[in-house]
Formats: structure tokens, C-alpha cells, sequence
């Protein structure tokens, strides 16, 4: 099967400055492939490169097996974080803007009742999480083969996200290729596949569980939780607490026991997998 | 002390945006709101903070000058640096100037913000400015720390430190209450409170929170009935408003914390449609 999109060792310089850095991936029909990476990663660059909206300084894009041309883009649905809404027109004069930019009837965007019940009213006075989901239906509206979504469910509750996935896993199975990018672990961990990006190296990649894969943390339970976060933080541990729970990602159970004997703390330690978000930060980290 | 919110609303321009809320937020822990755009969450936080009265309902807050408020648009001035900025906050709050010096070197360093303090605000990174508003919203030692979306736009790397400093002002004794539309990061909170359209839906620990919800959440082949069903990732999940299922029901150590809160919402929006047909 042809590829959705292509990379092959793709750089980008602004001027001294290399921003991406030899990136390869691809993505197959039907796939969730999850962008993700610290600010400044390179994410943005790279997507801008994939959508032939900025040129490579070396390596080769290829969208649908062709270089991204504007009769390849009319494939494409594209919600950007900022949704490329019209606030200042209503529901309605949206949709039919959006369907006639892609020359299709206003029928096409199929919106939900909540929305059709909104359809008089400007865009920008309806709650965000409804603009998500008008944004949405109108990049669905032309069936593109290919989707392209910035933090697709940011501020919406979580029925409404898992509604926004239900549609994003639906579009994948009739064959679309969806890009997601996102910072948080509950979107990346509803990716079929992850691709990490870090100083504009693609720094792991596989499902979230092998890039959790042999990554651990120490789990420290004590009474003197709260002693043992800060003695561990200023002994220059990347301690995290949840609730009561302490977690020292990536750390030697030797050297946290020593640390803690040291304060006088008595604790349990346990060596315990690593989330996707500890395992996510080890590799920014390091690269 | 502690800070809340009893039997809370608020009516703007003629519609009620917040019916009786509770809230408490004990010291030294951190308290997370959670829930969508529009559920309230800023509302309830301006309401605590005392910049919005309620229209009824008791708030219990300490003093202003023991309030550190962070609010969604992180509060900075873009053309003053991260260092005039911090310092003016803390003049503001009659801090001397030794003592806004010292809190601000040890807060800027454990920010990550050392080597930026003389960078315009408004130069700086999504992260780095959240984190500048941390700094901002503490300087003076609040008792109260409310914290309105901090993570928005902060990438994983920058969100491990920005929790770390939330951490570390509870352990300080402040009840720190912050708001997120993510569940994995409300998580993280000691106690959760999930909004839904201007009421608390649910609240407690996160066990408390699986462990409450009506019904039962089953795992089926397939959905049965779309509107109460939903996938995580390759799975169906289906809430069923009357105990247990023939296809049998998943047990509370099967169910994720995301699919107890749905469960919830779904349990509460049929509730409200009951009352609404009546």
C-alpha cells in the first residue's frame, strides 16, 4: 500500500540553525501516528515540510507517493490548534465557506445536533469545545485521505474527547491516515503509533508500550512523603509526587535508599514501569 | 488555613454558570478542577479568589495579601523582564526589597528561569511563561494558591518542573487549587472536583471517583448503544445506568480513572435531562 505521507531523511536549516534534523517516518492508510515532542522539537517545521508548505533543505517529502502539490492538499483535512474558524460568521456561513472552498455542497459537513442548533449564532460566542467540533466536521466534510490534527481535542470535557477519538478512529478505518500532534499522554496513548521528536531528531518511535519498553521508576512509599519529595528534589532527583505517591523516574534504588538513609527516612522502594510521560521526558532529555 | 466553596452559584448576563458548587481545598494539598471549556472552572476560580462575587453560596478564603492567583492568561507583563516582573508583584504585595531578591532567586532557579531573568516576558516560551506566572503567583507565600490552567501550552518536559513547583508550595502548607481540561494531569491532584456545565458531577480521590459512579462500565465487542459507549484505544467501553450487564461488568480494578469520569458525565447529563423533561 502507498504511504500517506513520507519523510526520508528530511533537514531543515534557518540559517545556522538546523530545526529538523534527518527525519524519516512514514505513515500508512488507516493509521494514528502521535507527533510528540517538547516545544521547540521541531514538530511544527517538520508538519509544515510533510503539507509542501515549506521546502526541505535536504531529503525528500512525498505525500500520497508524490511531491505535496495544492491537487494533492484537496485530500487533505487540516484543524489546526488555532481551528481556522471565522468567529466573526456564524455556524453557518462557516460551513458553507468550508464546503465551497472545497467546491462541495453545505450538506457535506455533517454536524451534530448541538451544532445545527447553533447554526445562526457567530462562531465566536459558542463554547470552544463546540468551535473543536465545527472545525472538525468541516475537515471531514470532503473525506480526505489524510488528516493532520493539532492537539485535536484541547479543551473539551472528556465524554467530548472520547467522542472526538471515536470520529478520529472511524475516519482511520475507512482507510484515512491521521497525524496527531499533541503534549498530552491521554491523546498519545489513543496513537496507534508514536514518533518522538527532540532537538529536531526523531529521538524513539513504536507503540507507547515500547517506548515505555525497559523504562523505570523508583516508587517511594513512606509515611514522610513530603520529606522524602524534598530531600530527593534537592539532592538534584527529577522527583514527581502524585497525591502521596513519590516516583523518581529513572533512577538507581541504591542511590534513592542512600539518599533517604541519609535524612533519616524510612521507606519501601520499589521498582516500578515507567509512564509514558516519564518515559517521554527521559528521551527529550537526553537527546 | 483552608480555602472552599459552599453551595456556590453565579448568574452572568441573566444565565446561571455555576449551581451550587462545593469545593474544599485543604492546606498543604492540591486540589484539581477538572472539566471542559464552559463547565465553569475560571468562574468557580474567580469566585474563590474574590475578583467575582456569587450570586449565593459562602466562599472561605484568607486574607487578599495571602492569595496567589494565577489566571489562564498567566498574568504577565510582556514588556517588562521575567525579573521586573516578579519583583513588582512583590512589591505590590509590600514585600521588602531583600526578601523579594532572595524568594525570587531561589524561585526563578528552581523554575529553570535563571539565565532568562533579564528576557522580556513576552520573549519567552509558552512554558517558560506559565512557569514565570507560577513564580508571579507565589512570591509572596500565599496560603492560597489558585492556579487557572497552568500547563496550557507547556510541553511534557517543561510540565514535570511546573508540577514539581505546584508540589512544593503544598508541601509549604498553601491549598493549591488549579483547573485542566486533562484527566492524566488532574490525576496528579491529592483530590479532584469534574465540572460539567456548572455543577460538580464528582469528587474525591481518584478512587473515590471510580469506586462512585452509578452503573456498571462493561467491556463489549461491540457498542450496543452509541450514545452511552465509547473506545479506548482498540476496546469498546459501555456504561450501563443499572448495574451489571450480560456481557458482564469490569471491576474497579479494571476501570480506568477516564472511563469512571465518563461514566459520570453520562450518568449526570441523563440525570439533568430527567429533570429538564419534567
Amino acid at each position: 500500500m502507498r504511504a500517506q505521507l513520507t519523510a526520508s531523511g528530511v533537514t531543515r536549516r534557518f540559517g545556522a540553525v538546523v530545526a529538523v534534523d534527518d527525519v524519516s517516518l512514514h505513515l500508512e492508510p488507516g493509521e494514528v501516528v502521535g507527533l510528540v515532542g517538547a516545544n521547540g522539537a521541531g514538530k511544527t517545521t517538520l508538519i509544515k515540510m510533510l503539507l509542501g508548505l515549506l521546502p526541505v533543505s535536504d531529503g525528500i517529502v512525498a505525500m500520497f507517493g508524490a511531491t505535496p502539490s495544492r491537487s494533492s492538499r484537496e485530500r487533505l483535512g487540516y484543524v489546526p490548534q488555532g481551528l481556522g474558524l471565522y468567529r466573526d460568521l456564524t455556524v453557518a456561513e462557516n460551513v458553507s465557506f468550508h464546503a465551497a472552498a472545497f467546491g462541495l455542497d453545505a450538506s457535506a459537513v455533517d454536524l451534530n445536533d448541538d451544532l445545527t442548533a447553533m447554526s445562526d449564532r457567530l462562531v465566536g460566542s459558542i463554547g470552544l469545545g463546540r468551535q473543536r467540533q465545527l472545525a472538525f466536521a468541516c475537515a471531514l466534510a470532503h473525506a480526505p485521505d489524510l488528516l493532520v490534527l493539532d492537539e485535536p481535542t484541547s479543551g473539551v470535557d472528556p465524554l467530548a474527547r472520547a467522542r472526538l477519538w471515536d470520529a478520529i478512529r472511524e475516519q482511520a478505518g475507512r482507510g484515512a491516515g491521521v497525524l496527531v500532534t499533541t503534549h498530552y499522554m491521554e491523546e498519545a496513548q489513543q496513537c496507534d503509533r508514536l514518533v518522538l521528536m527532540a532537538a529536531g531528531r526523531v529521538a524513539a518511535s513504536g507503540t507507547a508500550m515500547e517506548i515505555v519498553a525497559g523504562r523505570t521508576a523508583v516508587q517511594v512509599v513512606t509515611e514522610s512523603w513530603s520529606e522524602a519529595f524534598t530531600t530527593l528534589g534537592d539532592d538534584g532527583f527529577e522527583v514527581t509526587l502524585s497525591g502521596r505517591q513519590v516516583r523518581v523516574p529513572a533512577a538507581d534504588t541504591d542511590r534513592v535508599r542512600q539518599v533517604l538513609d541519609g535524612a533519616g527516612i524510612d521507606a519501601e522502594l520499589t521498582v516500578v514501569p515507567a509512564t509514558l510521560d516519564e518515559a517521554m521526558v527521559a528521551v527529550s532529555s537526553t537527546a | 488555613m483552608s480555602a472552599g466553596a459552599r453551595s456556590v452559584s453565579v448568574a452572568l448576563g441573566g444565565s446561571e454558570v455555576l449551581h451550587h458548587v462545593d469545593l474544599d481545598a485543604p492546606a498543604g494539598s492540591v486540589t484539581a478542577v477538572v472539566g471542559g471549556d464552559g463547565a465553569g472552572k475560571s468562574t468557580l476560580l474567580r469566585c474563590l479568589v474574590g475578583e467575582l462575587t456569587p450570586s449565593a453560596g459562602e466562599i472561605r478564603r484568607p486574607d487578599r495579601a495571602l492569595i496567589g492567583y494565577m489566571p489562564a492568561t498567566s498574568g504577565s507583563w510582556r514588556q517588562l523582564t521575567v525579573d521586573e516582573n516578579v519583583a513588582f508583584v512583590g512589591r505590590a504585595f509590600g514585600m521588602s526589597a531583600e526578601s523579594i531578591e532572595q524568594r525570587r532567586t531561589a524561585l526563578l532557579r528552581r523554575a529553570g528561569l535563571s539565565t532568562a531573568a533579564d528576557r522580556l516576558a513576552g520573549a519567552l516560551s509558552g512554558g517558560m511563561r506559565q512557569k514565570l506566572g507560577f513564580v508571579m503567583a507565589v512570591i509572596h507565600e500565599p496560603e492560597l494558591l489558585v492556579l487557572d490552567e497552568p500547563s496550557t501550552g507547556v510541553d511534557p518536559v517543561s510540565r514535570v518542573e511546573l508540577w514539581r513547583l505546584i508540589s512544593e508550595a503544598a508541601i509549604g502548607g498553601a491549598a493549591v487549587v488549579m483547573t485542566t481540561s486533562y484527566l492524566d494531569e488532574a490525576e496528579r491532584a491529592r483530590s479532584i472536583s469534574v465540572l460539567d456545565g456548572g455543577r460538580v458531577i464528582a469528587a474525591g480521590t481518584r478512587g473515590e471517583i471510580i469506586g462512585s459512579f452509578p452503573g456498571s462500565i462493561a467491556a463489549p465487542d461491540r457498542a450496543t448503544v452509541q450514545e452511552r459507549s465509547w473506545r479506548r484505544g482498540g476496546a469498546v467501553r459501555e456504561w450501563h445506568p443499572h448495574g451489571s450487564t450480560a456481557d458482564g461488568s469490569l471491576g474497579p480494578g479494571d476501570i480506568e480513572f477516564e472511563d469512571a469520569v465518563i461514566a459520570h458525565l453520562l450518568a449526570a447529563r441523563a440525570a439533568s435531562r430527567r429533570t429538564a423533561g419534567t
